[in-house]
């Protein structure tokens, strides 16, 4: 192959060096795309903690404890929205990874032939719609539903529940916390389960009829064959969700309450970060609610920081101790 | 060969930047532009539309919300910012600006309550902030029974629905319950947004309007013209005379003409809680900002014959637009504050 293109660019010397040239270009091109990338993270990074300074000088550590939101008297923290983020992105996560990876199991090990271009197709268009219609959906459609025949069964049943009871007792208002998790659910769900079929299609097929040759079931082969083949991707998918469920905004803000005080209940109304922002930025006057809504920016760039150090730490260890066992 | 055309590309490129400038800076002397409330938009395009058949003069605003309007108008990026709630005359001294009211609206406290009609509940000033502070927590409670013998109500829970995002409309509103309720005032204050005791926050009119149509047994407050074009279920207030009103714009302009406007420096005046008896308590006007000191006259004399023709021709179609006109009363008084008070650079005024 190499002798092939040494042969190529032999005759004349300046096809040569236009190549090289080139070559040169290229690489270099390349490799200030990737470093301006670095640059504008970092960029970012300074722009928003040189906002969120007056603020994070104001209060301090206690801008990450305490739960008071106050424009008139300028008291800010960060609790609230804090709560209200982590949650929210777990009760999706707890709602999407489950169903996502259903859907691309049947897809790519269950499903007939004919139906594998309708669900996929379906999918990706669901992966389309704009997040305000997830949200205007939500409140209009899901939230009245959920508040008039779900939720007070769940705070019938399972309100009374010793522990976790406190969690689902409350009014059915069909708009709280819970109700903004389930949206962002089915929001993350289509991306989710494209990465994961892409990923399970992947897997040689070899593999798997070997396993099934020797009598593994579906569930079987997915457990031992297909997971541990896609690990990688498969947690890149979910931290995929993961930061799309962080970070949305329209959709939280329309069913979520908007309400800044924390409250055990799923049921009650809460805030995000996002969606913080988005209600309060255009009208906030004053050095330090500025600050503050800019501080809490720099907090959710942060919280997704962790997560993905936190994602890339957990497959290192997958892949030590892979290299220890074999 | 190559790096000529590049060059030539280049030197096009560069002229085009110097020559763009001037060309937008000529079109600028027939357009006046302006930034900030996002309330009166409506009226304002309307106005800017007919104005424009009517003497070809621009008018652009972007509605952007009062904080951005006010920042826009102090880095002088526009001819004039628009705010929903006044500047205090300290704040406006300290960056050369004057103020003036151009528009009125009323905030309406809206319910949703099964076989009660618009109109039909009745609720007093204090009650108005007891619910919204959480203390009074039912409809049947003894003093909404008080207020309102002969209606039978319900023994369901009161769910406060407030705006999530900061607004004008809340600071009015704030800015009402502060003045009925020292309790309030004390432990809530006025502001775009508040830390709210109680209840839960959509977002925008539409977003406090679709909560209240869902929740049974709510309350919330929305824009008149909101509450009007969408047949909400209005409350009537009992003002500081001790009469019943009802939201419309009898009653707003009653609020407007009898409050002391000529002894509000620089027009700081919010027309809550307003003396006379057929005044709607919750009333607001929206405000326009200028410089005191005009670097371009001629500009500024436009923007101000545009307002002049607002407050002369435009009341029909702010009426129609569920607006409601500044009483001529207060007009008078704003144009000679004109003439007082805005200048140009060599100390001329600009007004007429």
């Amino acid at each position: 192959m190499n002798k092939q293109q040494n042969k190529e660019h032999a005759p004349g010397k300046g096809h040569g060096n236009r190549g090289n040239m080139l070559d040169v270009l290229f690489t270099s091109a390349a490799r200030i795309c990737a470093l301006l990338v670095l640059l504008i993270i970092i960029a970012i990074m300074a722009s928003l903690f040189m906002g969120a300074w007056p603020a994070l000088r104001k209060f301090g550590l206690s801008f990450l404890t305490s739960a008071e939101w106050n424009p008139v008297t300028e008291q800010f923290g960060a609790l609230v929205a804090i709560y209200g983020t982590i949650v929210t992105s777990i009760i999706a996560m707890v709602i999407g990874v489950p169903v996502s990876f259903g859907i691309a199991i049947f897809i790519t090990e269950l499903c007939p032939a004919w139906l594998k271009r309708p669900v996929s197709t379906a999918i990706e268009l669901l992966a389309a719609i704009p997040s305000i219609i997830y949200g205007m959906w939500g409140l209009f459609v899901f939230a009245p539903f959920f508040g008039d025949y779900i939720e007070p069964w769940i705070s019938d049943h399972l309100g009374e529940l010793p522990f976790i009871g406190p969690f689902f007792s409350g009014p059915p208002l069909g708009i709280g916390v819970l109700t903004a998790g389930i949206i962002l659910g089915i929001m993350v769900i289509p991306f989710m389960a494209a990465v994961f079929r892409d990923l399970f299609e992947v897997v040689p097929p070899v593999l798997k009829e070997s396993a099934y040759g020797i009598g593994a079931t579906t569930w079987e082969v997915i457990r031992n064959i297909v997971l541990p083949y896609t690990k990688t991707g498969v947690v890149g998918g979910i931290m995929l969700g993961l930061g799309r469920a962080l970070g949305e905004t329209m959709a939280v803000t329309f069913v979520i309450g908007n309400a800044d005080r924390l409250e055990t209940s799923l049921l009650m109304p809460g805030n995000t970060i996002s969606s913080s922002l988005a209600n309060q930025f255009t009208e906030a006057v004053g050095e330090i609610y500025t600050s503050s809504l800019i501080a809490l920016g720099l907090i959710l760039f942060l919280i997704t920081f962790i997560v993905l150090s936190f994602a890339k730490f957990f497959l290192l260890r997958l892949t030590l101790k892979e290299g220890a066992k074999t | 060969m190559k790096t000529n055309t590049l060059l030539a590309g280049l030197a096009l490129l560069a002229a085009c930047f110097i020559i763009c400038p001037g060309a937008w800076a000529a079109d600028k002397m027939s357009a006046i532009s302006g930034a900030g409330a996002t309330f009166p938009y409506p009226v304002y395009a309307k106005w800017a539309s007919a104005y424009y058949k009517l003497t070809g003069i621009k008018m652009n605003y972007q509605s952007i919300g009062s904080g951005g309007g006010i920042k826009q108008v102090k880095a002088k990026t526009v001819d004039f910012g628009a705010s929903d709630a006044p500047l205090k005359p300290k704040e406006l001294e300290k960056s050369g600006l004057i103020q003036f009211p151009m528009i009125m609206g009323g905030v309406v406290p809206v319910v949703n309550l099964r076989g009660i009609e618009p109109g039909q509940i009745r609720l007093s000033n204090r009650l108005m902030a007891d619910i919204y502070l959480g203390k009074v927590r039912k409809w049947n409670d003894e003093r909404i029974k008080a207020e309102n013998p002969g209606l039978s109500l319900p023994g369901r829970t009161i769910t406060v629905v407030h705006r999530a995002d900061g607004s004008g409309t809340t600071w009015i509103f704030t800015n009402y319950l502060s003045k009925v309720s020292p309790q309030w005032k004390e432990k809530v204050g006025s502001a775009k947004a508040v830390a709210w005791p109680a209840g839960i926050g959509g977002k925008g009119n539409e977003g406090v309007a679709s909560y209240v149509k869902r929740i049974s047994g709510s309350i919330g407050y929305v824009e008149y013209a909101y509450a009007l074009q969408n047949h909400l279920t209005y409350v009537k207030l009992k003002n500081r005379e001790g009469a019943y009103v009802e939201p419309n714009s009898k009653t707003f302009q009653s609020a407007a003409a009898n409050a002391d406007w000529e002894n509000a420096r620089g027009f700081y005046m919010v027309l809550t809680d307003q003396p006379g008896k057929d005044s709607w308590p919750i009333t607001g006007a929206s405000f326009i900002l200028m410089h005191k000191v005009q670097q371009r006259p001629d500009v500024a004399r436009a923007a101000l014959k545009f307002f002049d023709w607002c407050y002369k021709k435009g009341p029909k179609m702010a009426e129609k637009l569920d607006y409601v006109p500044m009483p001529m009363k207060v007009v008078d008084l704003v144009e000679k504050t004109w003439k007082n008070e805005i200048k140009d650079s060599s100390g001329n005024p600009v007004w007429p």
